[in-house]
């Protein structure tokens, strides 16, 4: 069976997500499709001060987009913006004990979306060149 | 647990245990030897080649033992066309084969041969027309699938084998999931060469066969031994034999009882999901499909959340998903009945089997609804769709 492939971690958070669903207030959305499959991840921030004080995200997709979604939320969750950004797939999927490969890309899902819900955030509501740094940050990145 | 992937393989029946039993322990004896403890061997295997002809309706040397449909099926594409290629070098198939068909297709083009692959209709059968006028001078092969193994269809053989023999084009069928389920008479049906594997009627796994007609060329596959009249080298599977021969003469005994059985639970499975779901559309054709097979989309959800929900629910089912793929392709075959990616994504198989019990569909329907409203509260498209429909 295929959750034989999923350790403990990734089944628990597939059979009990964290923060599964949308924010009505939210002030940064991001979502991301996966170009492999054909999923969808939405996740939703609500920031104050650049402190994510909520959030929350609707996946459509495997146990692995699934699971990383919800343990992204629960990663980036009374996070600075800033520190939330530093959150890789690598770490998503380590805080799952890892991913079989062929879900790795999974993993890329949630970093994305977390990724776009945060620079709508930074869009919106930060100056300019505040925002322009933000954004030169995560292209280095890349 | 409840076992509802049946089209993946099956259960071994008891009584096909028992009659290979012998040939795992003291019958041990190499059929192809000359003393007593072989030659009971080589007098069972042919007893087996017997029974099983019989019930195609062909004859004891037209059936080759095999390691199972993948063999059957590459053996037939492959070697039938090479013993025709002076003939000619076009071969028609469609774009619903098991990948066992469709991957040796790939590789018959890579060796200079022109494939047709026919597309389907919205229920995934062929078009007989369509047939007829991709047919060319030198086509030298028309190979199509008996009953689908994800949507079930059953496509019009006897009609498609008529075609074929009209053009003096030699048949083959991938009869693997039609075996057991449905009456095959290689006559009537003009069929001039057919898969089948033991695990998907109560045998067991491993072992095969290919009925191929007594005029038919075809070059070996296995170079080795006289075995199987020199086609086929290797030392025979005896317990896998007899088992087969078991297996089918079981699965024929009984086949008019256990279809009825079968498509009441398929059809209270259909009509129940189709009418207690929204959402959901039936794959495959409504009546003209194997008695076992079940295969829905449910939109906006994923297919391999749904088996594992399922699965934590003890309930083992299949998806045609891309994400359950391996390749990350959702399934060609829901893909070539015009299904979109996304409906693809969130289809369903269920293949019944003669051990599933009516409680167990039962139980499974009372299940399922909260199931998919669980993954649809989930869903940014279901969001979505909610947004854009309730104003
Ligand atoms: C239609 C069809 N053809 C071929 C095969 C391959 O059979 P086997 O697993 O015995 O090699 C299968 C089994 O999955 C099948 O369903
Ligand atoms: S979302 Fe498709 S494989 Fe994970």
């Amino acid at each position: 069976m295929i959750n034989m492939a999923y350790s403990e971690k990734v089944m628990d958070h597939f059979m009990n997500p964290r923060n599964v669903g949308s924010l009505e207030d939210a002030n940064g959305v991001g979502t991301v499709g996966n170009a492999k499959c054909g999923d969808i991840m939405k996740i939703y921030l609500k920031v104050k001060n650049n402190v994510i004080e909520d959030v929350k995200f609707k996946t459509f997709g495997c146990g692995a987009a699934i699971a990383t979604s919800s343990i992204a939320t629960e990663l980036v969750k009374g996070k600075n913006i800033y520190d939330a950004l530093k959150i890789t797939n690598k770490a998503v999927m380590e805080a799952l004990d890892g991913l079989p490969p062929v879900k790795i890309h999974c993993s890329c899902l949630a970093e994305e979306a977390l990724h776009a819900a945060i620079l709508d955030y930074a869009q919106k509501n930060m100056k300019a060149d505040e925002f322009n740094k933000l954004k030169e940050k995560l292209k280095t990145k890349k | 647990m409840v076992y509802f992937d049946n089209a993946a393989t099956t259960k071994l029946d008891k009584n096909v245990l028992e009659s290979m039993l012998p040939y795992l322990t003291d019958s041990y004896g190499n059929p192809s030897s000359i003393y007593k403890l072989a030659q009971e061997n080589r007098i069972a295997i042919e007893n087996a080649r017997s029974s099983i002809a019989s019930i195609f309706n062909a004859k004891p040397n037209e059936i080759y033992f095999t390691s199972g449909g993948t063999e059957s099926d590459n053996w037939a594409l492959k070697c039938i066309a090479q013993a025709y290629q002076k003939k000619g070098k076009h071969i028609i198939t469609s774009s619903i084969e098991h990948h066992a068909v469709l991957h040796s297709c790939k590789y018959l083009e890579s060796q200079g041969f022109r494939v047709t692959y026919l597309p389907v209709d919205k229920d995934g059968l062929i078009d007989l027309e369509k047939l007829k006028e991709s047919i060319c001078d030198d086509t030298i092969l028309i190979s199509i699938i008996f009953a689908n193994n994800e949507i079930g269809t059953i496509q019009p053989i006897e009609e498609i084998g008529k075609i074929a023999h009209e053009h003096n084009i030699i048949f083959h069928t991938d009869a693997v999931q039609a075996v057991g389920s449905v009456a095959i008479d290689v006559e009537k049906m003009n069929i001039d060469a057919m898969s089948l594997s033991a695990h998907k009627f109560y045998g067991p796994k491993g072992i095969g066969a290919l009925y191929l007609r007594k005029n038919v060329k075809i070059m070996p596959f296995m170079d080795g031994g006289a075995q199987e009249f020199s086609k086929r080298g290797g030392t025979e599977n005896v317990p896998g034999i007899i088992g087969m021969a078991k297996a089918l003469e079981i699965a024929y005994k009984n086949l008019d009882e256990n279809n009825i059985f079968l498509t009441k639970l398929r059809d209270k499975l259909i009509e129940n999901i189709l009418k207690n779901v929204p959402h959901c559309r039936l794959n495959g054709h409504r009546y003209k499909r194997l008695p076992n097979n079940v295969n829905i989309s449910f939109e906006f959800i994923e297919g391999e959340s749904l088996l594992l929900l399922l699965d934590s629910k003890g309930f083992f089912a299949s998806s045609g998903s891309a994400c359950t793929s391996g390749s990350l392709d959702p399934s060609h075959v829901l893909l070539a009945i015009g299904l979109p990616h996304e409906i693809a994504h969130g289809s369903l198989r269920i293949t019944l089997g003669k051990y599933n019990t009516s409680k167990e569909v039962d139980s499974f329907l009372t299940e399922l609804p909260e199931i998919i409203k669980r993954l649809r509260d989930m869903s940014p498209l279901y969001d979505e769709y909610l947004k854009n429909n309730l104003g």
